[in-house]
């Protein structure tokens, strides 16, 4: 904040929900497609409001279900309008097949998803099984860990998102965070962030005076090479969101990395994770050096396209890694999706370090600072992993 | 066979920036049957040509005499570079007038 001036900025205390409704409206969002579900309602509820008082000018499309919500995202965006919407859970499950068609005609949408379990058993609580099953639909995903981050987020991901043409949606805990409020730096005036996600032409927009026509079929001949155009995207999606944190953070003093270390270098054990979890694991790596075990932490902030330089850079400097999954994919022994994601990695750049996978926080499962120590603990104890550890589930 | 346009060249996320170019494309190769019209029976009520999807079915600027003598200023014509053999041309004539010939065997 140092070189920013304060008077940029207003101090309120929001729910991570509410500082992603006030960064959308702070983007200058020109339509937001609605459907309410916990625990995301609030987002577009605040939404609502900012239209309705004159804070925002933008179009409430309200929709009757999550697959409309993701259908009117596609129409507005492309129309050529700034497109936003929410969900959750079953509702990111119901938009499956359009995250896949938003990405497949390039279109900038940007999405907050408040992470929660999936039914059945019905739970309405925080874990990121919904967000890890969109990880094949070319969606650029961030995960947040502060409401602070979450509102830079999505202003961060317009510019990524309109800089390669993919949907960007942003994560952050159901409830820990989307229900918790947290001091968070709002722009203080409209148009704070309009040099920083500018209007931009777009090459393909629907215009009657321009016709074409977008999401039609591609035999055999054409799709393969269609998809290819996304992987070539989905790489420059890493340049583009590196460089999207840097600029924030010379414009505006905030910025995260793709993955944020804490205590990392002279650590035995490094454990490492995303979302809202790194507060409660950062409280545990700071007890566990009190009491002399060389322990740090690390949080991955992009999911896809994955920081492959950044993890790697953290692989090399550590000598055991534990990784905390609030997820899982049931039927393979390593069933954490970063730890897969960890694993997969270390493979392919054949390097030894000792990974150790934990499932936690599933259904939102309560995880303290005692149980990360115990994991750091018990991990030692072991050679390895080989397959997850289901921690804390009752026998 | 000519060469195809590689992942740089196609426009982003397959927009199709030319209207109407299906008609470059000829769909008639997927026929196994083939609707033929017999104008003596037709009696240009234009059921066809209201129910073909394609369209595959033109309206002709041409005189016609059936063996009655009736004279017909139009005429109706399949065109078979489009016409795919649906066969929905001849579920709905009502004179019967469409032969449905198989092409493939």
């Amino acid at each position: 904040m140092e070189t920013v001036e304060r008077s940029l900025w207003k101090r309120l205390p929001l729910s991570s929900n509410y500082a992603i409704a006030y960064a959308a409206k702070d983007s200058d969002v020109d339509e937001i497609a609605a459907y309410p579900i916990t625990p995301q309602t609030t987002v577009v509820e605040k939404l609502s409001e900012f239209i309705a008082n004159g804070e925002l000018n933008a179009e409430m499309v309200h929709v009757e279900s999550e697959h409309s919500a993701m259908s009117a995202s596609i129409g507005a965006s492309a129309a050529g309008a700034r497109a936003f919407t929410a969900t959750s859970s079953q509702g990111l499950e119901l938009m499956h097949e359009l995250l896949h068609i938003a990405s497949g005609m390039r279109l900038p949408i940007v999405m907050s998803v408040a992470a929660r379990a999936l039914s059945a058993p019905l739970s309405i609580w925080g874990d990121y099984s919904d967000v890890m099953n969109t990880r094949d639909t070319s969606w650029i995903t961030l995960i947040a860990s502060s409401a602070q981050e979450a509102y830079d987020s999505i202003v961060q991901a317009y510019r990524i998102a309109e800089s390669v043409l993919l949907p960007v949606m942003v994560a952050y805990d159901g409830f820990m965070m989307s229900h918790t409020y947290e001091p968070v730096f709002v722009s203080e005036r409209s148009g704070l962030f309009s040099k920083y996600i500018p209007r931009k032409e777009r090459e393909f927009v629907l215009d009657v005076d321009r016709p074409l026509t977008m999401g039609a079929v591609a035999n055999p001949d054409w799709y393969y090479e269609v998809k290819y155009q996304q992987v070539q995207a989905m790489e420059k999606a890493y340049e583009a969101a590196s460089e999207a944190d840097l600029t924030f953070k010379g414009s505006f003093g905030r910025g995260y990395g793709l993955i944020e270390e804490y205590s990392v270098d002279d650590a035995d054990v490094t454990l490492l994770t995303y979302g809202g979890v790194f507060g409660t694991v950062k409280q545990a790596v700071d007890e566990m050096r009190e009491s002399g075990i060389s322990v740090g932490a690390a949080r991955l902030r992009l999911f896809r396209p994955l920081p492959y330089k950044e993890l790697k850079s953290l692989a090399e400097k550590s000598k055991a890694i534990v990784v905390l999954d609030r997820s899982f994919s049931n039927g393979v022994q390593i069933s954490g999706p970063l730890a897969i994601e960890l694993s997969s990695m270390l493979n392919s750049y054949k390097m030894s370090v000792p990974l150790y996978s934990y499932i936690i926080g599933i259904g939102q499962r309560t995880v303290t600072e005692a149980d990360i120590s115990k994991i750091v603990s018990d991990a030692t104890s072991r050679r390895s992993t080989g397959k997850s550890i289901y921690w804390g589930v009752r026998e | 066979m000519s060469e195809l346009a590689g992942w740089k060249s196609i426009p982003l996320g397959a927009v199709i920036t030319e209207p109407g170019n299906s008609r470059e494309r000829f769909t008639g190769d997927w026929r196994t049957f083939k609707p033929v019209i017999n104008q003596d029976k037709c009696t240009r009520c234009l059921r066809c040509w209201v129910f073909c999807p394609e369209p595959a079915i033109s309206i002709v600027d041409k005189q016609h005499t059936s063996p009655s003598g009736r004279v017909w200023k139009n005429t109706l014509e399949i065109n078979y570079d489009y016409c795919k053999g649906c066969g929905i041309c001849v579920e709905e004539c009502e004179p019967k007038a469409i032969d449905f010939i198989e092409e493939v065997k």
